[in-house]
């Protein structure tokens, strides 16, 4: 199981800079983002590699900040390997509410934050199929 | 004028003297209505009013200490009521400055009164039983919808009880039974006219001769526009559900001022601060006496709206004094097409939600002819548990809240902790960027 922030702000400019800007100065490195935009407001969500100390400087200064568990699931580069997965959570109707993908090494490595309800579940099955679920840190070894 | 252009003649053109008498009669038989109520009696004797027998002149009257909303408020649901409830046929409510309404319980003698004052208003328009009149107020707790249309079917009118909403249809109606008169808000009006461009209903298939406009403020401008527009004649109407709702003043045929009908309230014009009465001519705070109130007694209620009474006579022939067009209020009442809502009720209502945070605004803007309502709130960053459901669940909890509430359809946007200004003091919650019609 790994931590995702999530980050509730204002939608207008400058604020995924004001946020940048307090991680930088705790010296956070981030690894994934993306910004959802809902209309008034959005979302930004990151992989970070100190979650906990990331979180803690944004609520330190009144962000709405919270920490979500995910699963992070490395796979092998290929044709195919999504579809593999997807078909264990359709088999075992496992709803994804957000997720996203990205290859690290073309050919090799691929990796897949998968955000869902039942997170138990979920890392018990992708276990058992032979995927690899990662922490943050291990993100830095692969 | 001929006897055939009053409702009541008699009443309607008695000199100021006789008119004087029979308010005095009145007054003294609602304060012993007042005595029978709770809420007056200690009041009333702390002023040394012990019974009508005390008031001996109108202007003792200036001895009755003032009723206000908040008075009403403390009266909920029932402190004013002066008769068994099984003699009362009707309640109303409207909007009070917290949470909770105020309460206006009538008998079937205060509905006839009310019925027809209404009628009296009607007929002074030269409406009458070839007309149809399509009621485009809201029915319900509302007094819009209800007031006008038992005055309207007590004149003899063709009654068609539309309540507010759904335009187009509103459209069809009027040409397939060939409405001529409408009761409706200023800025529904105006909007009607956009729709009507747009249905393929023309002006012609129309039938349309008047409106009675009320429930908002509007200007003479706006008057002649809607009425150039429309090609009708437009009559300002003026009622507060305190003293029953429309029907309260109304223009006549001659469109300059509402006549007060005086046989039923007594009105003081006063200065909000010193709280002195003022002379007719000058602009104060309307201070209303309902002299034929058996439920219900409210004397001297302060309604908050600032108007003056015009110093000259009407050419109708009426007696009857002419308010001026309500100008302004002194409260932060909102007028949010033709509902009144405090700032305070959506307060209220968004600081018991826990995901709320500290800071709110409410934002009121136009969408064309009409009002929206756009409230602005923090969302608290201990209750956020960064979940997009989460968020979109506190948007429809606080907008079906408000609507619970309010009864208008606000708009909500969330904000992050801190984003909202905040001012030093009393925080600038309401931004109004409406222009003024």
């Amino acid at each position: 199981m790994a931590k995702q922030l999530n980050i509730f702000v204002d939608n207008k400019p400058g604020r995924l800079n004001a946020v940048t800007d307090l991680l930088a100065a705790e010296k956070i490195n981030i690894f994934i983002f993306t910004i959802q935009d809902r209309g008034d407001f959005g979302l930004i969500k990151m992989v970070v590699d100190e979650p906990l100390k990331a979180h803690a400087a944004l609520l330190a200064k009144g962000y709405a900040a919270a920490l979500k568990d995910i699963i992070i699931v490395s796979v092998l580069d290929k044709p195919g390997n999504l579809h593999k997965l997807a078909t264990i959570l359709q088999e075992n109707k496992v709803n994804l509410s957000d997720a996203r993908g990205m290859v690290l090494a073309p050919s090799k490595t691929g990796l897949c934050c998968l955000e869902l309800d039942d997170i138990q579940t979920a890392e018990k099955l992708l276990q058992e199929a032979g995927f690899s679920l990662l922490d943050v840190k291990d993100i830095y070894t692969l | 004028m001929s006897s055939h252009d009053f409702w009541d003649k008699d009443v309607e053109s008695l000199d100021r003297k006789p008119l004087q008498a029979l308010q005095l009669q009145r007054l003294r038989q609602v304060v012993d209505h007042a005595m029978r109520t709770r809420f007056y009696e200690p009041r009333l004797k702390k002023a040394g009013i012990f019974s009508s027998a005390d008031i001996r002149t109108l202007d003792d009257i200036q001895k009755i200490p003032f009723t206000t909303k908040d008075d009403l408020r403390e009266c909920y649901p029932n402190g004013l009521l002066s008769v068994p409830m099984n003699r009362v046929v009707r309640i109303h409510t409207s909007s009070g400055t917290t949470g909770i309404p105020t309460v206006i319980h009538h008998t079937q003698q205060d509905l006839d009164v009310w019925t027809n004052l209404v009628a009296r208003s009607i007929h002074a328009t030269g409406s009458g039983k070839n007309d149809i009149f399509q009621n485009m107020m809201t029915y319900g707790m509302f007094t819009g919808g209800l007031g006008l249309h038992y005055g309207a079917e007590r004149v003899g009118m063709t009654v068609i009880p539309m309540g507010g909403g759904n335009t187009k249809r509103q459209l069809q109606i009027m040409k397939d039974f060939g409405t001529t008169v409408l009761h409706i808000t200023p800025s529904y009006m105006l909007h009607v006219l956009s729709v009507m461009e747009e249905s393929g209903i023309l002006r012609e298939e129309l039938g349309l001769k008047k409106a009675y406009l009320g429930a908002e403020p509007y200007s003479e401008d706006t008057r002649r526009k809607i009425e150039r527009l429309w090609q009708i004649d437009v009559y300002n109407s003026y009622g507060l559900s305190e003293m029953n709702g429309p029907g309260v003043a109304f223009e006549c045929i001659e469109k300059s001022g509402m006549h007060v009908w005086e046989d039923v309230y007594h009105v003081d014009v006063i200065d909000p601060e010193t709280q002195r009465s003022l002379p007719d001519g000058t602009e104060g705070e309307l201070v209303f006496t309902n002299l034929l109130r058996e439920a219900t007694p409210l004397l001297r209620y302060r309604t908050r709206d600032i108007a003056s009474f015009l110093p000259t006579p009407c050419a109708c022939g009426r007696s009857h004094r002419r308010l001026s067009r309500i100008t302004g209020r002194t409260d932060d009442m909102l007028i949010i097409n033709g509902v009144n809502i405090y700032p305070s009720q959506i307060e209220n209502v968004i600081m018991r939600i826990p995901e709320v945070g500290n800071n709110y605004q409410i934002h009121l803007e136009k969408t064309g002819a009409l009002d929206r309502l756009i409230v602005k709130v923090e969302i608290s960053s201990a209750m956020f548990i960064g979940d997009l459901k989460q968020i979109d669940n506190l948007k429809e909890l606080i907008k079906d809240n408000l609507k619970a509430s309010i009864i208008i359809n606000p708009s909500v946007e969330l904000h992050e902790p801190g984003s909202l200004p905040v001012f030093e003091g009393k925080a600038k919650r309401v931004v109004d960027n409406r222009t003024r019609i």
